[in-house]
């Protein structure tokens, strides 16, 4: 009797798993690069049929602008593209998948109806260049888009242009400098918290500023006095993110903008955070000049591993004239794109903004409606309190101020064992959620930053909560072992010293 | 709401968790003043149907294919793109994960886009490239700020202003406010190439690099080679952008012309126009610059047992480490559209881009036969170009107002983007185009304007 079928009447006969040396290759985590799959000659392809006369032959093209063969190219099939990337997709975790409570990064649910209107041939197959009159309905949504971002924001006008957060708050600080030097100095610094993004001082750079960093006061907030002390004729703005990234809403915000307005400088509001904001409190009215929205994170557009994203900015009347061109005007008859702003900052991208992106958001605004924001809002800060809640008796909480939309722990409590914060991030995977943003804000020693959003129901929470409370327990139990994890995974931990030393950044044929 | 699953019971249950009477309560610390007026005066949600008919109405005010015929290119170039590769990005584990963070959890992304840094530094024969920028125009404003940073002494920038005007447009308004740096326009000479007199006389130890498109904002192949080789006499780094990246399928690679930092918008890799974007800034230079880039990369390593695995890596470049002495403030980049241009290479193979960029050649060029064999059409430039050429018609404007009426876009009327070519139509031709529609195009164009004093 052969070995097979001794394995097969085992499997038969006992419910325990039959003994088997284990196999060389694991059906699941094993995926080699698609450069190393396939055979020379296979082909993926077809194209549009060929249907001009004198089939196949070249162009008056001198063979010696003409390239060499597309070395490192796949030769693969069809169906070994499919099976390629799908295994690659089942790596991944996903806000589909699991809890995804990454800290300012607003992980909710991503609509799929969104997708669909996003792939209308109306939407997806429009050309840029397409004159006005013919894409009228296209600047019809986006000029409705506009204005339900200044109606949830308390702006005046919107540009949609900039492509993520980060390009909304270039675009936002070149408006300010472009503000300034309208009246005769652009400014030398931009006073930004250390709590903030590390997007804020880089932009704040781009735009030739100096950065003046902001101390974070013992509640975690920033502090009028603070700001006082450091305001003078040469700052151009004060950056804020409200809720800050420590989930906690900038009690003084109204004394600290006003003393911006009266040393004749502006504020940027981060408007990352915008999650906790909708139908409670407007930025507009707590004296911010230009905000960016991340349509990506409140807008529940997907964040595609990594964008695309967009980042449109709203402002007050003042610094409508520095928007980017070409602007969206209404006209007798429709709508029209406008070059015509003579004190523009100019353009951070081609043509008008990441569309497909624009029209998701928008879905996403018709679905929810006025009161359905308000809705979102006001659960996503209910469920980050509640989380706050079931782990503060075990996770020190960073702050006794109420929090908003997400909360943050340190590793305070756990520094005795040798357990870190990354540890305990990569134990939750094996319970299987994604982590929370670890690190940062860097105020925080070992923050584990935890965003749940509104999408998010009771029972997961409590599931998340249950994880975290059992590592807490883990931790008494045997600290060491969290050093190993994660065990479930398709790799182990990876060796990310090597991966800096020795960067290997391509595929090469060895 | 169908997005939010709280039922009246599980806020209940959580607010006496909380030990507070109600959701406003968790407000109650915010200002009076800002929570009386922040109702959103927005119409109430709709239904899926309600949002599907809205869209669809809007959609249906969009003039496309195949009832508008239309021959633009300009910077986004209609494509066939096999249906498998929206099939893969809209697969949620890649469409609704972030930035992977927690590399174990997310190697399907990091593998992927590890695929994706191969390819585009194969097709633009580059050592390194970066994980995508925004598209290609703030691509090729990064490429400058990069070549600012190696070479800090040198203010210069020289500009081919046959360089895509939004591109233009983009370096300037990136490099405003910076202190220290100015952009010199560079003039086309006759057949639409780069005027390498014009050039050779600026380039001296102020210009930090040049910058020209291949193919250019004409869809003419600049002679890379030589500007390069200029460029590098100044010791200034040479920039090319391309707009077209099918163009690379078939021409020189920018890495084998001598180029120093290579972008291109990938749109036409597998992604839609879609009015303009998404689209996908291709990043890539020379290794020994690689501290300079901007951007993300994802590098290879091993796990704990010694198995091949994929991270994010030298992020000591990047903003949430270095914060204002980033190389870029970039963050979220374009990683779907990464994907999705994988993905589109992966099917194309070797072979099929080839293909599909001689197809692009052989209809542009059929079309460019075509229209001047009509008589009143006249090549613009004389220099090679790929998919795209620029042809002076008499009335340019008035035919293309004509055509228009007939659903049919004759391209780009090039005065509103250069004053100086009147009369002068940029049209490009892809694998889309039709033997019948190239043909109607070339008829209505040449026959009405035969007399009208062409020349």
């Amino acid at each position: 009797m052969d070995k097979q079928f001794d394995v097969l009447r085992n499997v038969l006969t006992d419910p325990r798993p039959p003994t088997l040396d284990p196999p060389r290759k694991r059906a699941v985590l094993d995926e080699p690069l698609i450069c190393e799959r396939g055979s020379p000659g296979r082909i993926g392809y077809s194209l549009p049929a060929d249907d001009l006369p004198g089939h196949g032959l070249l162009p008056d093209l001198p063979p010696d602008l003409c390239r060499e063969a597309l070395d490192g190219f796949p030769e693969v099939s069809e169906g070994e593209v499919v099976r390629h990337f799908t295994r690659l997709s089942q790596w991944n975790l996903s806000a589909a998948t699991t809890l995804y409570p990454l800290g300012s990064c607003t992980m909710k649910y991503n609509p799929v109806v969104n997708e669909l209107v996003a792939r209308l041939p109306g939407v997806a197959q429009l050309h840029p260049l397409i004159p006005d009159e013919c894409a009228q309905g296209a600047l019809e949504l986006l000029a409705d888009l506009e204005h339900g971002l200044a109606e949830i924001s308390g702006m005046d006008a919107v540009s949609l242009q900039p492509a993520a957060g980060a390009q909304g708050e270039l675009t936002g600080i070149k408006l300010i400098r472009a503000y300034h030097q309208d009246r005769g100095h652009p400014r030398k610094k931009v006073l930004i918290p250390a709590s903030a993004h590390g997007t804020n001082p880089a932009s704040a750079a781009l735009c030739g500023y100096g950065v003046v960093e902001v101390p974070t006061g013992p509640a975690g907030l920033l502090e009028a006095a603070t700001v006082e002390r450091l305001v003078d004729a040469e700052v151009a703005a004060l950056m804020v993110t409200n809720p800050n990234t420590l989930g906690l809403f900038e009690r003084e915000i109204m004394q600290i903008t006003a003393l911006l307005h009266a040393h004749g400088a502006l504020v940027y509001m981060d408007g990352a955070n915008l999650n906790a904001l909708m139908g409670v409190a407007k930025p507009g009215h707590m004296g911010a000049d230009v905000i960016q929205f991340n349509l990506h994170k409140t807008f529940s557009t997907p964040h595609g591993g990594g964008g695309p994203g967009a980042g449109p900015v709203g402002v007050k009347k003042m610094l409508e004239p520095y928007l980017p061109v070409p602007r969206l005007v209404r006209e007798q008859g429709g709508y029209r794109w406008s070059e015509a702003f003579p004190r523009s900052i100019g353009r951070v991208r081609s043509f008008y903004g990441n569309f497909g992106i624009l029209v998701r958001a928008y879905a996403y605004i018709l679905a929810m409606g006025g009161d359905g924001l308000t809705q979102a809002t006001r659960m996503a800060v209910l469920n980050a309190n509640y989380l706050r809640k079931r782990l503060e008796q075990v996770y020190d909480s960073a702050y006794s101020t109420p929090c908003m939309h997400e909360c943050v722990f340190s590793d305070d409590s756990f520094r005795h064992t040798g357990v870190k914060t990354l540890d305990i991030a990569k134990r939750l995977l094996d319970y299987g959620f994604y982590a929370p943003t670890i690190y940062f804000p860097l105020v925080v020693s070992g923050a584990l930053m935890i965003e749940p959003t509104e999408t998010e129901s009771k029972e997961t929470l409590d599931e998340f909560a249950d994880a975290l409370l059992a590592i807490a327990q883990e931790i008494q139990d045997n600290p060491a072992a969290l050093k190993d994890a994660p065990l479930t995974t398709p790799v182990s931990r990876l060796d990310e010293t090597r991966a800096a030393r020795h960067p290997v950044l391509r595929w090469e044929k060895r | 709401m169908r997005y939010i699953p709280h039922t009246d019971q599980d806020i209940a249950a959580m607010l006496a968790a909380l030990g507070v009477e109600s959701v406003d309560d968790l407000f109650a610390h915010l200002p009076e003043e800002l929570r009386a007026r922040a109702a959103i005066d927005l119409p109430p949600g709709m239904s899926e149907s309600q949002v599907r008919e809205r869209l669809t109405a809007l959609a249906r005010a969009n003039q496309v294919g195949p009832d508008t015929v239309t021959f633009l290119g300009g910077g986004a170039y209609p494509h066939f793109i096999p249906v498998v590769v929206d099939h893969i990005i809209q697969r949620a584990e890649f469409a609704t994960a972030y930035t992977p963070y927690q590399p174990e959890v997310s190697q399907g992304t990091l593998q992927s886009i590890f695929e994706f840094q191969s390819l585009v530094a194969a097709l633009l024969g580059l050592e390194v490239a970066n994980a995508s920028m925004y598209d290609g125009a703030s691509a090729t404003a990064e490429a400058v700020l990069m070549a600012k940073r190696i070479l800090p002494q040198r203010p210069t920038v020289l500009v081919a202003r046959s360089l895509h005007p939004q591109y233009r447009r983009v370096i300037q308004t990136y490099l405003d406010g910076l202190s220290g740096v100015r952009v010199v326009e560079l003039p086309w000479g006759g057949d639409g190439r780069i005027d390498l007199t014009a050039l050779d006389r600026h380039l001296d130890n102020t210009v930090s690099c040049v910058v020209i498109g291949y193919p250019n904002f004409f869809g003419v192949i600049e002679d890379v080679t030589r500007v390069s080789a200029a460029a590098h006499q100044a010791n200034a780094l040479a920039v090319t952008a391309t707009t077209e990246a099918v163009a690379l399928g078939l021409l020189k690679s920018p890495g084998a012309l001598g180029v120093d930092i290579a972008v291109a918008e990938g749109q036409s890799l597998g992604i839609p126009v879609s009015y303009g974007g998404p689209g996908l800034g291709l990043f890539a230079c020379r290794e020994r610059f690689l501290r300079n880039m901007p951007g993300r990369l994802v590098g290879e390593t091993v796990d704990h047992e010694g198995r091949r695995g994929f991270v994010l890596t030298l992020a000591t470049r990047e903003q949430h480490i270095r914060r204002e002495r980033a190389t870029s403030n970039i963050c979220t980049n374009h990683g779907l559209c990464a994907l999705a241009a994988t993905v589109f290479l992966c099917l194309m193979g070797k072979q099929g881009l080839r293909e599909l960029a001689e197809r692009n050649a052989r209809k542009s060029h059929y079309t460019r036969d075509l229209l001047l064999q009509t008589h009143s059409c006249r090549e613009r430039f004389a220099a090679p170009f790929f998919n795209e050429f620029v042809v002076e018609v008499p009335n340019a404007r008035a035919g293309w107002r004509r055509l228009k009426e007939q659903n049919f876009v004759a391209g780009l009327v090039l005065e509103d983007w250069y004053p100086e070519l009147k009369d002068c139509l940029l049209l490009c031709v892809t694998e889309l185009h039709t033997r019948a529609e190239i043909e109607r195009l070339a008829g209505e164009l040449g026959v009405r304007g035969q007399g009208s004093g062409a020349g």
